[in-house]
């Protein structure tokens, strides 16, 4: 088919002639300023191909005139990371806890190390800044299960709770609901007993129906006075702390069903030195002794 | 041949176009779209609140984000080309679809098929576990054919054209369909654990398997995403401009080096992983030297209208086609910066792609597709216009609003999320948790779901005012 080149009256350029379904194309030439930055992006390409690890061989591959590589960089950084940090770890490894308590500038990069180890390790459980959650021990607080003492905050990290390390802390709140210790009515009375402790009892016949219970079945391990007893991790029922919540529902939930938290062993998974550290950053959350 | 006899060819020619199986592909188009965007909020709604994903194994993120890529990409783009380059290849080759009816509908309704399956096979967990390339051999073998046929019938109606040349927007459908064809052959090599199981193994391993993948996933969005995309742009501006194409030797230059230097940038994906660092370097020159070419598109669809900037007023399909335009050039000119090896290392993994990828599939690919539909479905329906133009403006305004709401709270977002990762303190410590990260990207989230409602509410709207204008009505008007 005869093809017809034609002049564009808005530009003043020629048609190629083609035509299809009524779109015709205009002759213009390429934009001067597109070819140039094509020609120095392949310019730029060459140059780095010259300079850095670019073409395979048969059994190796071209390394660039600098000899660069993104592994001896990476090492390179690291080295430098762990230069700065070694002299510290170091010292805290070689250090007693009391010692770099006593020690600031110790003492102010143990802080530094803890807190990002427990941004990265804690948290997910004991929440930003050890603030806790249902279940979770707040850390933040004096209130302490099995102790608030340095050496006592630093057992706990090394060998958890209910765990499997050998040494682990355990203790075991029975289950008195589900395995018929006590029957409903008086689970219900030991709750409005334990209520009692902290708020004005609502019903006094119950709490007194209740005390007997308690004394009999729960003062062993949380004190007759209900104030905990840390040798088995006994949360004092006597403060207004509660880890599974202290509304009644969650107390009877508590005594007919039993709990206990369990925490692993960070011994194999953590350097002593991040423990160390762990333990004065948690020490300094505002309950350690 | 005179002029008069010319004309009547043409219009004895044109009875001929299969046009039912293009107004089908509009429809279904449309569908795919709304499923899309409204698994698309949905899930940008879970990043924000993982409750929604409603502790149920098929309702969570895992499983919902490829259904709303592959419904984004393959569904909604895909169903969007197959429908548009049957019209485009008909009417600028002056030919029916080779094969006629049943293999027009064959291709549209097959490829349907295979959605259909890809999809419900994501929802029961059924996944190669590829990314773009999730679906399972089986659903690949299907598509294979699908497309085999495709590709013959594109290429039987150009072989028997009526016009002396090749239209360009044909050049790019074509590099289209033969791409893909080839890049889903090979990245889906694999061997079916059983020929009654879902289960197969890839025949790749180890680092050459990643960087098929890429290759592959790269290449998509190359030969999917852009040079697909390009095709309907090369018909449908210049179209409804009214207005000759700017440069013809343009669209051959950039047509040429945009798909030699496409296929070999797939590394810049796998920047600091086990590739070999030569491999690495060559993806991220080829990504820098494509920048032009890609920009070659950009210049030849805005510079068409000049001479009709005017009608950027007057019609609004016109509007998204040319904002499209402006942002593929955004993205491609975002694309090789993100690949740079140092950028890559702050941008990887991180919320940036993310944004970038939707600057590309909100900005250019959807827009592009909604200023097509706005242009054809008057067209093949037959209407003087479409049933409200206010419509097509309030929604031409509130996506874009969209559009801007999510990639810049990505980018912030992103880049947050980059420097928050690699901070150190004095000390030599790391300054933050992952954890802090997310809870910082958070407000960022919100915004970006928010984005992505703005988007669908303006999708519905162009349903809404499609399905009008098909049944052909118009809206009446103050002034009317």
């Amino acid at each position: 088919m005869p093809t017809k080149v034609e002049k564009d009256a808005v530009t003043g350029t020629e048609t190629t002639g083609h035509e299809w379904d009524g779109i015709k194309e205009l002759n213009t030439p390429l934009p001067t300023w597109w070819v140039y930055v094509l020609y120095a992006s392949i310019a730029w390409s060459i140059g780095l191909f010259i300079v850095y690890p670019s073409f395979p061989g048969i059994t190796g591959y071209f390394s660039g005139v600098v000899g660069y590589s993104a592994r001896e960089e990476l090492a390179d950084k690291m080295r430098v990371a762990e230069n700065i940090k070694a002299p510290f770890l170091d010292r805290i490894r070689a250090t007693s806890l009391d010692e770099i308590r006593a020690t600031p500038d110790l003492l102010g990069y143990a802080v530094a190390g803890g807190r990002v180890a427990f941004a990265e390790n804690c948290a997910g459980c004991h929440q930003a800044g050890g603030a806790g959650a249902k279940g979770y021990p707040s850390l933040a607080d004096d209130d302490w299960l099995w102790g608030g003492k340095l050496s006592d905050i630093e057992k706990t990290i090394r060998t958890g709770i209910r765990g499997t390390h050998p040494d682990t802390r355990t203790s075991l709140m029975p289950r008195f609901g589900t395995d018929g210790i006590l029957d409903r009515r008086q689970i219900d009375d030991v709750a409005e007993f334990v209520l009692s402790l902290t708020t004005r009892p609502a019903d006094p016949a119950a709490v007194e129906r209740g005390r007997a219970v308690f004394v009999e079945n729960c003062a062993s391990c949380h004190g007759e006075r209900g104030t905990g007893l840390r040798e088995f991790g006994a949360p004092s029922l006597a403060d207004k702390v509660w880890v599974f919540g202290g509304d009644k529902p969650s107390i009877v939930r508590s005594i007919a069903e039993g709990r206990g938290g369990v925490m692993p062993a960070w011994n194999d998974r953590l350097d002593p030195a991040v423990i160390k550290m762990l333990t004065l950053y948690v020490h300094t959350l505002g309950g350690g002794e | 041949m005179t002029a008069t006899t010319m004309n009547r060819v043409r219009s004895e020619v044109r009875e001929d176009y299969l046009e039912d199986v293009v107004r089908a592909s509009m429809a279904l188009t449309m569908f795919w779209g709304i499923a899309a965007f409204t698994v698309g909020v949905y899930i940008a709604f879970q990043l924000a609140f993982p409750a929604l994903n409603l502790g149920l194994e098929w309702t969570t993120f895992g499983r919902l984000r490829p259904l709303h890529t592959s419904a984004a990409i393959f569904a909604f783009g895909g169903t969007a080309l197959i429908g548009s380059s049957f019209h485009v290849v008909q009417r600028t080759c002056r030919a029916q679809l080779f094969g006629g009816e049943p293999v027009a509908w064959f291709i549209l309704l097959g490829y349907q098929f295979f959605i259909v399956v890809a999809a419900t096979g994501y929802l029961l967990g059924i996944t190669q576990g590829r990314e773009y390339a999730e679906p399972e051999w089986y659903a690949d073998l299907w598509l294979t054919l699908v497309w085999v046929v495709y590709l013959v019938a594109f290429v039987g109606t150009l072989v028997k054209r009526q016009e002396p040349h090749i239209y360009v927007a044909n050049w790019f459908y074509l590099s289209f369909i033969l791409t893909i064809a080839m890049l889903h052959v090979v990245n889906n090599l694999a061997m079916p654990v059983s020929f009654v199981g879902t289960k197969s193994y890839s025949a790749f391993a180890g680092v050459q398997d990643a960087l098929t993948q890429w290759w592959y996933g790269h290449n998509a969005v190359g030969f999917f995403l852009t040079a697909g995309f390009l095709g309907m742009m090369y018909y449908f501006i210049p179209k409804a401009a009214n207005r000759p194409v700017y440069s013809y030797r343009l669209s051959i230059v950039h047509f040429w080096s945009l798909i030699f230097l496409y296929i070999w940038a797939g590394p810049h994906h796998l920047h600091y992983t086990a590739l070999p660092e030569w491999a690495q370097m060559l993806g991220m020159a080829f990504s820098v030297m494509l920048w032009m070419p890609s920009w070659g598109g950009m210049i030849n669809g805005l510079m068409t209208l000049s001479g009709a900037w005017d009608k950027l007023r007057t019609d609004p399909g016109l509007r998204f086609s040319v904002t499209a335009v402006a942002f593929y050039g955004m993205s491609t000119f975002e694309g090789p910066v993100m690949s740079i090896r140092p950028v890559n290392a702050l941008s990887h993994y991180t919320d940036w792609t993310i944004g970038h990828v939707h600057s590309g599939a909100l900005g250019w690919v959807a827009f592009i597709v909604f200023g097509m539909m706005y242009h054809l479905v008057p067209v093949l329906w037959g209407r003087k216009d479409l049933y409200s133009k206010t419509l097509a403006e309030v929604h031409f305004w509130i996506s874009t609003i969209g559009i801007v709401l999510y990639i810049t709270a990505m980018w912030v977002s992103g880049i947050m999320q980059g420097l928050m990762w690699r901070a150190y303190d004095e000390l030599g410590f790391l300054q933050y948790s992952f954890v802090e990260t997310v809870q910082a990207m958070h407000p960022f989230y919100l915004i970006r779901a928010m984005g992505g409602v703005l988007f669908l509410i303006g999708g519905l709207v162009m349903a809404y005012n499609l399905w009008r204008t098909a049944r052909g009505d118009v809206a009446r008007t103050a002034a009317a």
